[in-house]
This record gives C-alpha cells, structure tokens and sequence, in this order.
C-alpha cells in the first residue's frame, strides 16, 4: 500500500471533501497565501482559490465564531487553530455558542463545524502552547473530540468530521505531522473512519495500554520493549474519538488482558483517562486483576526546558515503568 | 427633536396606512407581552432572568419591518421583542418563558434563548457580545451563497467594550460583509452609565471609523427616522456587500433584568425615566404622529390595544397548560446525529452517566 506523511494524509482528506461539497471552506491563519503554518494545507489555496480558503486576521473568537454563523446558514467551515492552545481566547465561541447553540434553541440550530489544529506538548514551546485541551472540549455535551495518532486514522477522520452535522474539535499533534503510514489510495474508495471507533493497534494478552493521539505512538514502543525484554505482550487500544467514546471496545480489551494503563498527554485532573478509568472501573470492574493505573503528563504547566520536558510528558520508558511497577 | 422629517423619506412616504397601523400594533403587541410577562414573572411562573425591552421598541420593529427574504437578524439576551417582530407567536414565545415543551425552544432556552430560524432569527444570545461574530457569520454566508441579503445585529452599548465585537468589526470590513450592527443604545450596561463604562469621542458608533466602517446615529423614538436611516445601511449591505455600524439612542423602563433592584433611584434617577416616558416613548411618539395623519383614532387605537391584551392572554392561557419538559426531554437536542438517529449516531457512546 501507498505511504502518506500525517499532514500529507489529513491535506488529502480535506482536498477530498472540498471537492465534494461545494459548501466546505477552510478558514484560519496562514492557511492560504502561506500555505499552513505547519503546511498542512500547503497547495489547497493554489488549487481552490480564495472563496474556498479564506486567510484570517489572528482574531480566533472573530472568525471561529464567523464561522459558527455561517454554519447554521448551511456552510460547512473548517477552521483551523494555528494551535490548540489559542482555544482559549475563542472559548466563548467554542463552548457557549458551538456546543450549546442546538440545544438552547430546542434543535432549530444546527452547527456543522471543524475546529482542526495541533493540541500537543513536546517541541519546547511553553506553558502557553502546549495545552491539550482534548478531556477540557469532550466535557461539553454537544461537543465530538477526536484524536488520530497515525496517517490514516487522520485522513479518515477529517472526512468524517467534516460530514459530521455536529462541532467536531480535532485535535493533531505536531510531532505526527512527519510521521509515515499507510494510507488506503483513494482509487480504491473513499475511504473515511467514523468517530467512536477505537483500533486495536497491536493485539495483545497480558495488559491493556489504553491511549489516544501520540500517546498511542509511545504505547507502541513501549510494548515492543515490553515484549522483548521482559515478555509481557500488551495490547494497544487507540481511542481514535474521545466523544463519542468506543466504550465497547475499551471494556472488551479489559475483559481480555485484565490489566489496564491509561496513557495519556493530559495533566492527570480530570483527563480523558481520568473518565475512562471511571467507566471501567463502573462497567468492568470484576474483569480487573488489579487497579487501573495511568501514565500522565507531570501534573505542573508544560515545561520549556528541552533538556526534561519529554520526562514531563508521557514517553515510552515511563510507560513500561508503570507497567512493570504492576506485574 | 430631529429637524428632519423622516416620514417624508422615500422608504416611510411608501408606507401604506394599513402598514403603519400594523407597525404600531406591533410595538404595543411586544409591550403588552412584556408587561405580561412581568406580571408572571413576579408571580413566579417565569424562572431565571428577565430583561425587559419595554421603552426600546421602535428599534426591533422599525429595523426589522425593513427585512426582506434574505435578511437576517441575532441580538443578545434582551430579545423578546426580535422574535416577536421577527413573525414568532406569542404562545410559542410565553411558553418559553414558562419553560414548557411547546416553548419556541421547548423550554431550554428560556427567556434569553428565543429563536425561530424560519423566520430568519438566530436568537437570543445569553453572553454580552458572544452573538456579535455569529452575526458576522450569518452575513458571510449569505455571501458565500451567493444571496443578496444582510444580518442585522443587535447589541447593547454595553457589548461595545468587548473583545469580540472588535474582531467582528475588522473581519467585517475587511472582508466585505454584508452586517448591519445595532447598537441599542439605552445608556446603561447593567447599572454602570455609558460615561462610566465606554471611552468615545462623539458616540459608540463613531468608533466604526477606526475600521473604516460606516456609521450613523438615530434617535430611537422616532420609527421613522430608525427606518429612514438603517434602509440605508441594508441597501449598503445590499449593493456593495459593506458594513455598518448603527447607534440607536433608546431607553429601558425597567432595570437591566427584573433582578436589578437599583434601576430606579440607584444608578439613575425617576425624574429621567418619567422623562423619557413622557417626551420620547417610541409608542407614544408614532402614536401623536398617526393621529396627526389622521390615520389613528381613538377607536383603532382602543382596539388595537384590546386586541394585544386578549392575543397575550391566549398566549398566556396556552402557556399554562402546555406540558413541561420531561426528563428525557433533557437528552434530546444534544446532536444532530443522535436526534436524526443516523448511522453515525450509533457509534461510539455520545453521552454519559
């Protein structure tokens, strides 16, 4: 099969669906003439023109929330966060009027919207830049996360949320862009992914490492270590949407290894792992042979310091740590 | 008063008497469901907030009388009067405030929440300012579809101090949006007067020139004049696809929400409400300048009263014995997916206990 860089796969699934829907325009900072601040939409704007991608001042509350008003007159922005991290100066827009607009006016509202960007730390960039916001957006009902960690999870998952009649967050990660995988050629179908279903990404017997986004990278790793040198075979269940949520799935591989780790680049309050451990341990709590644990970002602001911030976050040494700490 | 004559513009000079009448009515129609709403609102059938719109009236009517199939319109959480001159019913409206099912937004709005997408109104909108780039959206779809229309959004003058309304302002002229800004000008956010609350040289709206936007001022208790001069603005918005930015001096009888004890004798004195009430009531005003065309009488004018009263006593009555919501009802209207039990829908858990 065909190889694709992260970024390469999602520019495809996007350049897909502008081509189907008339409808759909991406819109953000430097996402035209520029072509993306991480490239991302690098040649869309050559190809689509500028009613189709739409350069923005940095102004997020303006034009998120520009494009939440024009959602519900039926067109269907993409927007992107140059950062996840710049949530913040939008979050009225994001919560108040995306997540709430459908319900507050009895269902009359619809709002079919992508908010797509990086949400990740590791690159040294600071307390301010490195927030990931994925569990902060998956508490608001009204809301869908999700989160791929591998090339065509990515394509696949943008052109689901893009179709999407409900808000989609999609979170990427800097530190994937470059990653290569196999992505199905789109001779061959069209190929999407729906939100809330989670992937095995490597069958296992003995424990369940349970992740999302680039946690699901280091999981991997980790397993390989795992299994060679100390002959535990893991399982690596990737999440892919946090909400809607494969509890299913989660609950299934619990009832097959017994063991859990939750890997996770949230602070541990109240993350996406600090819910999953709830529903576990509500739905499936005779299947474990002991207590859920979890790997976490270090529970402080993201350090600078490119000599310890990969400690600061989870890795794939800490997470066999955590799994030999159990066995 | 103005030294203008606004009923001699083109735009009112086209006015039938039938449709001033209707305009009048309108306007008394909105007030009587507001005093109404007060009346149950202290008797404790309405919940939550309720911010009265009772002295402001012209503005929502006289504007929106000016909308045509493309034109659209969002306010703020002061938006009573929108929906009802928009074309939504009163039973549909008192059954909101009621929080019952047969509510516009089927009780899980409330009186901060009213919206009737059909009739081209977006709501009701709770956060001061939240609503002003959803209208800068509604315009720029309208022109990303290729409709010749506008979105009328209203503010309050003191939503001009947020953020928000700022970067609405410079995408709207930056990227030619067809967006009428409203500021209801009643002097007060909350309790804290425009010279307390706002830095300006002239007026609010003059503040449009630091994006180059187009602006005007209007005297709010004149229908006329607020019609004369926002047929300007749409057909700015209309023909070059342009913003603007309006003022509209107007005044709230009531304090900021029923809630705000100190409206009266507090923050401002009763000699300027009586003021107001006696030489600038929007309803007033229209009325005097209807008798003066001999296009109002005593008759109609009783009437027309009558008609309001008996309409919101309906609205009342349906409001009564409409059922609440139910708990179910609390899961629905989350997502379309789920609502529209699509295959996407049955996915993944979408929500959680």
């Amino acid at each position: 099969m065909r190889t694709l860089t992260y970024r390469q796969a999602l520019r495809e699934g996007l350049d897909e669906e502008l081509a189907r829907d008339e409808n759909v325009v991406l819109m953000g900072e430097e996402v035209a003439q520029y072509n993306g601040a991480y490239k991302v939409t690098e040649g869309l704007w050559d190809k689509w023109g500028d009613k189709r991608i739409v350069d923005t001042p940095i102004s997020e509350a303006g034009f998120i929330g520009m494009g939440i008003g024009a959602s519900m007159l039926g067109v269907r922005p993409v927007m992107e966060l140059m950062f996840w991290s710049f949530h913040s100066v939008a979050f009225d827009q994001l919560v108040n009027n995306a997540a709430c607009v459908r319900y507050m006016s009895g269902g009359l509202c619809h709002c079919p919207i992508v908010v797509r960007g990086p949400a990740n730390g590791g690159t040294n960039v600071g307390a301010t830049h490195s927030h990931i916001p994925e569990g902060l957006f998956a508490a608001f009902p009204g809301l869908k996360v999700c989160s791929p960690a591998t090339p065509a999870d990515a394509k696949g998952l943008i052109k689901a949320a893009i179709r999407d009649n409900d808000p989609v967050y999609f979170m990427e990660n800097t530190l994937l862009y470059g990653n290569v995988g196999e992505v199905p050629d789109p001779a061959d179908g069209d190929f999407v992914i729906p939100l809330g279903k989670a992937d095995i990404k490597r069958e296992g017997t003995d424990i369940s490492l349970i992740a999302h986004g680039r946690s699901v990278i280091h999981c991997l790793a980790a397993a390989e270590t795992l299994q060679a040198e100390h002959g535990i075979n893991a399982e690596v269940l990737d999440l892919r949407s946090i909400r809607p949520l494969d509890v299913d799935a989660i609950l299934a591989t619990v009832a097959k290894t017994h063991r859990v780790v939750l890997v996770d680049e949230s602070k541990p309050f109240g993350g996406v792992s600090a819910m999953v451990s709830h529903l576990i341990q509500e739905h499936a709590f005779d299947e474990l042979d002991g207590p859920i644990k979890r790997v976490c970002t270090i529970d402080a602001p993201a350090i600078y310091s490119p000599h310890i911030e990969n400690e600061q976050l989870p890795n794939p040494k800490r997470i066999v740590e955590k799994v030999l700490s159990m066995i | 008063m103005s030294a203008l004559n606004f009923a001699n513009s083109p735009i009112n000079q086209s006015l039938t008497p039938e449709r001033k009448i209707e305009l009048y009515s309108q306007m008394v129609r909105i007030r009587r469901f507001e005093q109404t709403g007060l009346q149950y609102y202290q008797g404790g059938k309405i919940g939550g907030f309720l911010h009265l719109y009772i002295g402001q009236e012209s503005v929502a009517v006289g504007t929106l009388s000016l909308c045509g199939e493309n034109d659209h319109n969002i306010t703020a959480y002061r938006c009573h009067a929108h929906a009802l001159a928009s074309g939504m019913n009163m039973n549909e409206c008192m059954a909101e405030l009621f929080g019952k099912q047969t509510g516009c937004s089927k009780g899980k709005g409330g009186s901060m929440h009213f919206f009737a997408p059909d009739k081209n109104f977006w709501g009701g909108h709770g956060i001061v300012a939240g609503q002003t780039p959803l209208g800068l959206g509604l315009a720029y779809g309208l022109k990303y579809l290729g409709k010749e229309g506008c979105c009328l959004c209203f503010l309050g003058d003191g939503a001009v101090n947020q953020g928000a309304f700022h970067e609405s302002l410079n995408i709207a002229a930056l990227f030619e949006i067809p967006v009428i800004y409203v500021i209801e000008n009643n002097g007060y956010s909350m309790g804290t007067s425009q010279k307390r609350s706002s830095s300006y040289t002239g007026c609010l709206a003059q503040r449009a020139e630091a994006y180059a936007i187009e602006w005007d001022v209007i005297n709010g208790s004149d229908i006329y004049e607020v019609r004369a001069k926002t047929q300007i603005a749409i057909e700015r918005a209309h023909k070059q696809q342009k913003p603007t930015v309006l003022e509209i001096d107007t005044y709230r009888y009531y304090g900021h929400s029923v809630a705000d004890s100190k409206h009266k004798g507090g923050y401002r004195t009763p000699e300027e409400i009586e003021e107001y009430k006696k030489s600038h009531d929007p309803i007033s005003v229209f009325r005097n300048k209807l008798i003066e065309e001999g296009i109002l009488n005593d008759e109609l004018i009783d009437q027309i009263n009558k008609d309001a009263k008996a309409e919101v006593a309906a609205a009342v009555q349906f409001a009564e014995e409409s059922p609440a919501p139910t708990i179910p009802d609390i899961s629905t209207d989350v997502y379309w997916e789920t609502d529209n039990q699509t295959e996407a829908s049955k996915i993944g858990h979408h929500f959680f206990a």
